[in-house]
Formats: structure tokens, C-alpha cells, sequence
């Protein structure tokens, strides 16, 4: 499940997020912070292991983690 | 279920033509165990017009409006009669009962004991926060010896009831405890109560912390989730642990899985075997 850093996309809907922070206190990387307006947001996602607890545990189903695809070389 | 399956599938089940973000709390765990459902549902393939979700009445009863499945939203503590009604007319179909810890327990309490008795095909999601959050706080059932509430401010001292206990005790066939926090799991526990035949009961402990927390020192949504981190523990675990360790803990995973016949299952071979005697 985990995966390598940087190969993860981390999608967050502002619209649906409640600002509940359940995201932000359980990310093992820390790729999410609450922005000014309490809202989360992605500040780090470079550092995102894929591990898919945000989009798992989100209530509001506001999150969506992804891969990148890359152009083959 | 080897790679995460997350909320791009969880869209695909959602009514977007109701309104969004839904109406609970920020930080409610049914929210959690909603996608857990979706989830569940979706792993095993099953269409959504062979899917029938019955709520009762409170905030679990909400989430029955969000989900492109066949819904009922029924009467208080009545999931369960609606869902048997269901369940004997089109046996086919997976009923689904959502229902709160005072639905399920409180005001439906003898349609719950009953249903598990009678082991009809039904998927029972009983979804604990230990109070009645959409009515202002009140103890319910499931409220901890001790614990506070709006009704209860010098602590509780009724003790509260053990779901999957009562559950067990009343003869249903597949028997879960999971928490919001252990998403995973508990999507795994929904997917194996799916596939029981007969009365399948899972309880979700889902934490309130705007309603349960805020009274008992849980200072918002994340204190709640870090507790459920820390006193959930597995069913084998925690039956090696003395009585002091087993004081502030409470055991997850699968209490009771037997595969005995269903009521409506029961019923058609018998309607069978007596049309069968009459030609």
C-alpha cells in the first residue's frame, strides 16, 4: 500500500471539507495543513506515501489521493 | 481487496442532486462508516438496484438520503420491521438496516433482539456514539457507567448495554465490532456481514464529540479518534489481558460467525416443498 514519496497526487475538494482536522492529526507524513479559513489543504505532497488514510477516514468523502502518471521516457 | 479503494468509488454512489457537504458534524464518524458501506457494497459487485438501505430516525437516519441505493428512511426504532418486510417479499435483494445506539437499542429494542431471534437475512449497522446527538444530548442506552451528558450531568449511573453482547445473546448469526477509526477493518467486517446468510450485526462505535466529547473532557473530533486509537483493541488481545488492562479498553473484530439458514430462506424451501406435495 505504501509507496514510494512523490509519486501521489493529494486532491482536496474545498466544498465539501468541514475542516475537521481528522486528516491533518493522523497523516504520517504531514502533507496536510488547516489553512487560514479552516480548511485543509495540501502543503506537502512530495512527502505523501500513499498510505490512504486521509481519503479513507475523510467523513465527507472531500479527499482523493491519486498517482501521477508519468509520460514513459 | 489488495489495493485502496477510495472516495473516486464513493462518488459514484452518492445522490450529488442533494445537497453537499452533508448535514453531519464536522468530524462525525458516520461519515467514516458510510464509505465503509459504499465501499463494502462496491467489492462485492453488487448492483445498486439490489441494494435496499433502511434507516430509522437521527443522525445515522440521515445517511440513508445520501446514497443512490434503494432507501427507506422509516419511523423511529421501526428500521427493523420495515427491513423484515422487505427481506420476506423480495428475498433476493441485501437489506441494509442503518440505525442508531437509541434506535436500535432504546425505542427498537425488541424489534432488534427479535430480528437477531427470528436469524432473517438482514444487515444490521448499528451505529454507537453513546448519546442522542440530534436531539440535544441525552443519555441513551449504550451511554458508559459514569460518563456525562446533558441529562446525565452528575455522571450516569445506569450502566450501558454491550451491543454485540446483547446480540449474541439473542441468537444472531454473524456477530462485529468496529470503529470508525479502523476504516479498514471495518470494511472488511461489512464486506463478511454481507455474505452471512441470516441476521448479521455489526456495531460501529462512531464517536460524537459535539454532543458525547465535549461533556467528557474529549476537547474535539481528533481527541475522540486518538481515544478510539488507543482503547480499541483486537478481540484475541484483549482476552489476554487481566481486568485492570481490560478497565478502559473494549474489543474489535468478529464475536459470532455461524452460517445457520436464514427465516426467509427457510420459508421459500418450505413453500416450495409444499407446492411440491400438492401437484
Amino acid at each position: 500500500m505504501a509507496k514510494e514519496k512523490g509519486n501521489s497526487k493529494v486532491t482536496i475538494y474545498p466544498d465539501w471539507c468541514k475542516g475537521c482536522g481528522i486528516c491533518v492529526a493522523f497523516c504520517p507524513a504531514k502533507v496536510i495543513e488547516l489553512d487560514g479559513q479552516g480548511k485543509a489543504r495540501v502543503v506537502r505532497e512530495e512527502d505523501c506515501i500513499h498510505c490512504g488514510f486521509c481519503e479513507l477516514h475523510c467523513p465527507d468523502f472531500a479527499i482523493v489521493v491519486t498517482e501521477i502518471e508519468r509520460c514513459p521516457k | 481487496m489488495s489495493e485502496v479503494i477510495g472516495n473516486h468509488i464513493i462518488h459514484k454512489y452518492l445522490r450529488h442532486n442533494k445537497k453537499f457537504p452533508h448535514v453531519l458534524c464536522p468530524g462525525c464518524g458516520h461519515g467514516i462508516a458510510l464509505g465503509a458501506l459504499i465501499r463494502s457494497v462496491h467489492c462485492l459487485g453488487l448492483e445498486k438496484d439490489d441494494v435496499v438501505i433502511v434507516a430509522g430516525i437521527g443522525c445515522s437516519g440521515r445517511l440513508a438520503v445520501y446514497v443512490d441505493f434503494n432507501t427507506v428512511h422509516t419511523t423511529h426504532g421501526r428500521a427493523l420491521t420495515f427491513a423484515t418486510g422487505i427481506k420476506m417479499a423480495k428475498p433476493h435483494l441485501k437489506v441494509i438496516c442503518l440505525m442508531g445506539d437509541g434506535d436500535a437499542l432504546s425505542i427498537g429494542g425488541n424489534h432488534l433482539i427479535h430480528a437477531a431471534r427470528r436469524n432473517i437475512g438482514i444487515t444490521a449497522l448499528v451505529l454507537n456514539n453513546n448519546i442522542y446527538g440530534m436531539t440535544g444530548g441525552q443519555c441513551s442506552p449504550t451511554t458508559p457507567h459514569g460518563s456525562f451528558s446533558m441529562t446525565s450531568p452528575y455522571g450516569q449511573l445506569e450502566k450501558g448495554f454491550d451491543v454485540a453482547e446483547l446480540a449474541r445473546a439473542a441468537g444472531a448469526n454473524f456477530v462485529a465490532r468496529g470503529t470508525s477509526f479502523h476504516a479498514q477493518q471495518l470494511d472488511k467486517l461489512l464486506i463478511q456481514a454481507l455474505q452471512h446468510p441470516g441476521f448479521s450485526m455489526v456495531e460501529v462505535v462512531s464517536p460524537c464529540h459535539t454532543q458525547y466529547g465535549r461533556k467528557n473532557k474529549f476537547k474535539g473530533a481528533v481527541d475522540m479518534y486518538k481515544w478510539l486509537k488507543k482503547s480499541a483493541t483486537p478481540v484475541e488481545r484483549y482476552a489476554e489481558l487481566d481486568e485492570t488492562g481490560q478497565k478502559d479498553r473494549f474489543p474489535i473484530g468478529v464475536f459470532v460467525d455461524n452460517d445457520a439458514p436464514g427465516l426467509e430462506e427457510q420459508y421459500y424451501a418450505l413453500k416450495e416443498k409444499m407446492r411440491g406435495r400438492k401437484s
